[in-house]
């Protein structure tokens, strides 16, 4: 079953990225690279969360079951576009907060935005 | 009147999204359709000044849009992996050399600007940490610089993408 095969493999590409963000938090040494890490990593695996869920969802609709999966196929990719927008905005908005409180990265071999941000 | 009639348009083809699957209407049921009328009318109401504050109604050709949804789908997605399989390297070796670096872009809209900031920040190794509003400069934090390459002053933003030209994609859609 070719649908079946692709649902599980997109579940564990999502869920090893997913364990590789977490493994990078743990071992990255300051704020600005554990943020690499965490929010990046972790949006790309949910995406492939989220595709093996719209796989599964066609491969049923397909199977002839209820007509509920196509809402739920469309919903998760809502939810998986919203995902993507607020990490990057969230993400964005974390590290400017950071760096304007004074917080500079450690270790970094250039750093331009110092003395700009007032 | 325009920025009323495009947001809530904009609105109702989003509850139109959400709701899809409810009735024998097309896809839809009628009392969602009027619920859903009625709600975009109000949010176009409340919103208008936000989504068209630039007075330029350029985005409401859907071959933009239709151009947004490959460039998502074909470059982007390409980079995002790419960049991804960097990160992993890392993760598992330690091997980084971070480092704020200035970005200069040719971008003058603030939509091209704010795409191409998202477009930066989801791609991972590099963050947007901030913009600078008179030249629309960005400020990138990137986890691994090359050796030598902190001593450039300011980068080109196509420097930062290897595989596709992420810059001259977001130029086409959004200017």
């Amino acid at each position: 079953m070719i649908g079946e095969a692709l649902t599980y493999t997109f579940l564990v590409i999502g869920t090893a990225f997913n364990t590789l963000g977490i493994i990078g938090l743990l071992r990255f040494p300051d704020v600005y690279t554990r943020m690499h890490a965490t929010t990046k990593m972790t949006t790309f695996g949910t995406t492939f969360t989220a595709l093996s869920v719209v796989v599964y969802a066609a491969v049923m609709f397909l199977g002839g079951n209820s007509v509920m999966f196509p809402s739920l196929a469309l919903h998760t990719i809502i939810a998986a576009l919203v995902l993507a927008f607020t990490n990057a905005i969230g993400s964005h908005a974390l590290a400017r907060g950071v760096h304007k409180s004074g917080c500079l990265p450690e270790p970094s071999v250039v750093d331009r935005l110092e003395g700009v941000l007032p | 009147m325009l920025p009323f009639l495009l947001t809530a348009i904009f609105a109702f083809s989003i509850w139109l999204v959400l709701t899809a699957g409810t009735g024998d209407i097309g896809l839809w049921s009628a009392p969602e359709l009027a619920a859903g009328v009625a709600l975009s009318l109000v949010t176009a109401g409340i919103t208008r000044t936000f989504l068209c504050r630039s007075r330029n109604f350029r985005m409401a050709n859907p071959a933009r849009w239709l151009l947004m949804c490959l460039y998502i789908l074909g470059p982007f997605f390409l980079e995002v992996t790419r960049a991804n399989l960097d990160v992993a390297y890392r993760v598992i070796t330690g091997r980084i050399r971070p480092g704020i670096i200035r970005v200069s872009s040719d971008l003058k809209t603030d939509l091209g600007i704010f795409m191409l900031a998202n477009s930066i920040t989801l791609t991972p190794g590099t963050i947007t940490v901030d913009i600078d509003e008179a030249t629309h400069d960005l400020y990138v934090h990137k986890i691994h610089l090359p050796p030598g390459e902190e001593k450039r002053e300011t980068f080109q933003d196509s420097d930062l993408f290897s595989l596709a030209n992420l810059p001259a994609w977001i130029r086409r859609i959004a200017e």
